[in-house]
């Protein structure tokens, strides 16, 4: 079982807002669904299994960047060619 | 981090810390010098262009790209894997490690997590009490995060300015155990940490950001680490992040030394802290808020497969190493174990002094390492900005006595102020013209009218009689004072021998 | 070039974006117009993934498979509703509002790629590109009455797609008739390097009926709890064909089936807490508020941009991949996904193919479903084979209540063409 404050707290990992109001009805479907995932309690912890495809690499060869006019093209917030974000200290 | 002023005075008496071990491991983040970014082909050449110029819709993060790994980086991250000893994983596979900043184009670093490339391997260097080995917890491979920039300083700017030219920059991670004993022993940890990644062409020490530490910080009584040790209390630690200079290591480390010491005498405890190294003052700060309890929900990449990569990397053949290269110049061009080890510190000096050995292999040794790196360093060059070709001339005109020493020197300062300045420089031969620095060659028997030396010698026995009769009256010093003066005449340009030739030969004349 | 006109009346709302004038070439697909799923990219045309995160998007390339269809000489005619990012079964969980089903416009046409397959449904296009991560191509396929494949797992390049949950996900065909899967899955398998996860493996396969001696295994669990004994009725009577077609019929077993759902939703969701944590407004999409510090401003995106159902699993998955929970969850749920696969290459060892229906139900009426593990549940029959990775196809097998029902045939990996073949004969079957 999880409370409303480990939804709260799950929540703030994930960077997600949660209106308050919304915080008991979370938990509850939260609730529900982690009982259902806990059949996985009786699976044996077991080898990842066999891994067909490996080692998939590209030649280290030049490509073409995006024209500077497309990479700025799909954000308002820009100045002298840098994107602009909000202030993160 | 508070003072807790109360409690300092008691602690102190009941604290012993004589016996203090300095603990230190190094996690080191290093640009691999391949020519496209570790998950697309936008080229990593980027440091002359404005931001934003080298990215594409993979390492932009756009919805719908998908990462590819360059080979090249995988195996360059081998060869270090190699080179440090280590042990590499039979199926490694990429991760990805998951925070919220925008830096990070997609929302998530691509990384390795616990199955990382390789592990424990070790490093021997030149430590504090002689050959040491420090031990290599682990080597893998990341992408670089983009770079921030806050325009009229971080605590003023209202936005965070984003560019991800770096964005995806292969950088191979390398975790050492904690078996660094001092901040300077870090230093020699990391200069041959540099100068083997060199050496195995898949590192450019010379780019700007290429290399960044975070360091790991304790002070334990002695032993603490040992099996013995292990039951005494844990004095706490510091996690310095990102270093980004060789020297800032050893001066946020010495740093940090000296806070952790103070802290302990004063009784405090420390606990496990992050800190930030400021550069510009040399010191380190606590990064209180920001660092809550990180949870980076690990899991494996699913838009990349697994590496299985033990046998190719069997197949890879490092080159030369340092340890290996040094034996040879002991060996083979008989330089001196210091010099030895001076030489083959560097990979570009190294082959800098392979490339004029040839002329006189310990005089060449004794010019470069001594002399040359020196004046490099005082003038904050790299042995790079120096043609090998005009560095030879130089010694071979010192060698045939075409030049003394002192002139020598005097040339190749001249050379390098011109160097820094404009970027070339005159021949050495014009240089020595220039300066006049052409050693005075006798012309004919000794006290000949037209030899210079012996008409430099006439002149000083004029203008310095008190001297003359010094020595007349059996004062040897006064001989030797007549000599410097004699050199002093020529500037350095006469050899020592026929100055003391000449001199004695007319004093004795006269006398 | 020649330019295909579509104007169509948009009555189920199957439509995000639709483009009235489309350019088409030479080609396998010349002429035809092809409506595509809206979470995968398009040059130049707004790509939503029916979310308000990704508002005024415009990629500035193509994914691969678009690029495909352009070859083949297809006329992209829009960009079809979904589930937002495919988080869904009925394509309600959409920012631009519910598509209906036009086989019964008071039901859902499911989901997630519901517009594609109520598109298809309603005459609009003949065919149209779906995402299947759970279902998601087979779920609507079989609700609308239509035919969907999920290809094997790197058959399909996944360059363009935006990912929910990338180790699940293929793009495949969506169409009215197994030629026309058929037709597609020849275009789509064309090899993309910039996948890792794909695979050089074309499809070049004309469809053959002939199921004489074929080996269809039957598991007692598809036809077991919460499956409707009269879609059950409906789907055996459409495997009973097949054998009457000369196919053998083996019941059999699979045991991992208790675990797979929850396994499934594990995967997924901590796969989309990873893939949705890009949409930060800073490179693209509704920008981000500068005015506000980064997580704040993120908080709000994430807040305001997702819908329920999105940020639901998004916490799910943040929890599933958290410190001391990753071995309860995540750790688990792979080592039950490794299960499912063994036992799918058990059965294929001694059967051909594998079939079932597709849901266990006909399609809900819209609204009707609320709680969102009753939701999940519905996914039980189609998320074993994306847990495998195998070929999964849905051909549409009669109606129950007047609705359409889906038959589901499984095959082992890149048997892609066995699968179809099986689809193929069964349609030709009960056209006869």
């Amino acid at each position: 079982m999880v409370s409303e404050k480990d939804v709260a707290h799950i929540a703030g990992l994930a960077d997600i807002g949660i209106e308050k109001e919304e915080l008991a009805e979370f938990t509850g479907r939260f609730n529900e669904i982690l009982d259902y995932f806990d059949i996985l309690d009786q699976v044996e912890p077991g080898s990842r299994g066999e891994t067909d495809l490996v080692n998939v690499f590209r030649d280290d060869v030049v490509e073409a960047s995006l024209p500077e006019d497309e990479v700025l093209a799909n954000t308002r917030e820009k100045e002298d060619g840098f994107f602009r974000a909000p202030r993160v200290m | 981090m508070t003072e807790t002023a109360g409690t300092t005075g008691q602690e102190n008496r009941v604290m012993d810390f004589s016996d203090d071990e300095v603990i230190i491991g190094l996690e080191i983040h290093c640009q691999l010098d391949t020519l496209t970014k570790l998950f697309c082909g936008c080229s990593t050449d980027y440091r002359d262009d404005g931001p934003n110029t080298h990215v594409c819709p993979i390492c932009l993060g756009l919805p719908g790209s998908l990462p590819r790994v360059n080979r090249k980086a995988i195996e360059y991250a081998l060869r270090v894997a190699k080179a440090l000893n280590c042990t590499i994983i039979e199926e490694s596979e990429f991760a990805r490690k998951n925070y919220f900043y925008p830096d990070l184009n997609k929302g998530f670093q691509i990384t390795q997590y616990d199955r990382p490339l390789a592990v424990r391997g070790y490093l021997d260097i030149e430590g504090d009490d002689g050959e040491k080995r420090v031990r290599i917890t682990r080597v893998h491979v990341e992408e670089d995060p983009g770079r921030l920039v806050h325009k009229g300083g971080a605590d003023r700017a209202k936005y965070t300015l984003v560019d991800y030219n770096r964005a995806g920059i292969p950088l191979i991670e390398i975790v050492t155990e904690p078996d660094i004993r001092s901040p300077k022993e870090a230093r020699k940890f990391l200069n041959k940490l540099r100068a083997t990644l060199e050496y195995l062409g898949v590192f450019d020490s010379e780019k700007e950001g290429s290399l960044r530490v975070d360091a790991n910080i304790s002070i334990q009584p002695k032993g603490w680490f040992t099996r013995e040790g292990k039951g005494k209390a844990d004095r706490g630690r510091a996690e310095v992040k990102n270093i980004s200079s060789y020297k800032g290591v050893e001066k946020a480390l010495t740093f940090e030394v000296t806070r952790q010491k103070n802290a302990l005498r004063r009784g405090q405890r420390l606990g496990t802290e992050t800190r930030h190294f400021v550069e510009t003052r040399g010191i380190t700060t606590s990064s209180r808020s920001k660092e809550m309890e990180q949870d980076y929900r690990y899991f494996p990449e699913p838009d990349l497969r697994p590496l299985q990569v033990c046998s190719w990397a069997e197949e890879i053949v490092l080159p030369e190493l340092p340890d290996a290269r040094r034996a040879r110049f002991l060996t083979q061009y008989g330089c001196s174990p210091i010099h030895a080890r001076t030489l083959t510190g560097d990979l570009r000096v190294a082959e800098f002094y392979e490339h004029i050995a040839t002329i006189d292999p310990v005089l060449a040794a004794t010019w470069v390492a001594d002399t040359l790196l020196g004046e490099l360093n005082y003038r904050d060059m790299g042995v790079s900005r120096v043609s090998p070709e005009s560095f030879r001339e130089l010694i071979v005109l010192v060698k045939e006595g075409s030049v003394t020493d002192k002139g020598g020197v005097e040339v190749l300062r001249s050379l390098l102020d011109q160097i820094k300045e404009s970027g070339s420089c005159e021949t050495p031969g014009e240089c020595v013209g220039r300066l006049g620095l052409r050693v005075l060659e006798r012309t004919g028997e000794t006290g000949a009218d037209d030899d210079p030396v012996a008409k430099a010698a006439r002149e000083v026995i004029a203008e310095q009689p008190q001297a003359v009769a010094d020595f007349h009256a059996g004062k040897k010093e006064a001989f030797n004072f007549l000599v410097g003066q004699v050199m002093k005449k020529t500037r350095g340009r006469a050899k020592p021998a026929d100055v003391n030739q000449v001199l004695s030969g007319i004093l004795g004349k006269e006398g | 070039m020649p330019t295909l006109t579509f104007s169509p009346k948009d009555r189920y709302n199957a439509f995000i974006t639709t483009l009235n004038e489309a350019g088409t070439g030479p080609g396998k697909l010349s002429g035809i117009g092809i409506a595509v799923k809206d979470n995968i990219s398009t040059s130049g045309i707004p790509t939503t993934c029916a979310s308000r995160i990704l508002e005024g998007y415009i990629p500035p390339f193509d994914a691969h498979v678009v690029t495909l269809l352009k070859k083949a000489g297809a006329g992209i005619v829009g960009k079809t509703n979904m589930d937002e990012f495919g988080m869904g079964t009925t394509t309600e969980n959409s920012a631009f509002g519910p598509t209906k089903n036009p086989a019964d416009p008071s039901r859902v046409p499911g989901g997630s790629s519901g517009g594609s397959a109520a598109a298809i449904a309603a005459g609009m296009v003949r065919m149209a590109l779906g995402t299947d991560t759970g279902g998601s191509i087979r779920c609507p396929a079989a609700f609308c009455g239509i035919v969907g494949h999920k290809p094997t797992y790197g058959r399909v390049s996944r360059y363009g797609l935006i990912a929910y949950a990338n180790s699940l996900e293929q793009i495949g065909p969506m169409a009215r008739t197994v030629s026309d899967i058929s037709l597609l899955m020849e275009i789509l398998t064309a090899y993309d390097p910039r996948d890792s996860t794909s695979i050089n493996c074309p499809y070049a396969h004309t469809p053959d009926p002939d199921v004489h001696g074929l080996k269809i295994g039957v598991p007692e669990e598809y036809f077991g709890e919460g499956v409707d004994p009269r879609v059950a009725s409906v789907v055996w009577e459409g495997i009973s064909l097949l054998e009457r077609k000369g196919a053998e019929i083996i019941t059999c077993r699979m045991p991992s089936m208790a675990y797979a759902l929850a396994a499934y939703y594990v995967t997924c969701t901590s796969e989309a807490s990873s893939n949705l944590a890009r949409f930060d407004g800073v490179r693209y999409g509704h920008p981000a508020d500068t005015k506000l510090q980064w997580h704040e401003s993120f908080q709000d995106r994430r807040r305001n941009g997702f819908g329920t159902e999105v940020k639901r699993r998004i916490m799910l998955g943040t929890f599933a991949l958290s410190s001391g929970y990753y071995g309860k969850y995540y750790a688990k749920a792979q080592a039950a996904r490794q299960q499912v696969r063994t036992d799918f290459l058990r059965l294929f060892r001694s059967v051909d193919v594998i079939a079932g229906p597709t849901m266990p139900t006909v399609a809900f009426r819209l609204g009707e479903k609320t709680d969102p593990l009753s939701m999940y549940l519905s996914d039980i029959l189609t998320v074993p084979a994306n847990l495998a990775g195998i070929p999964a196809i849905s051909v549409p097998c009669g109606t129950s209540e007047g609705l359409p029902v889906g038959l589901q045939i499984m095959g082992p990996h890149f048997r892609d063409e066995r699968v179809i073949d099986v689809a193929y004969a069964y349609e030709l079957g009960v056209a006869r």
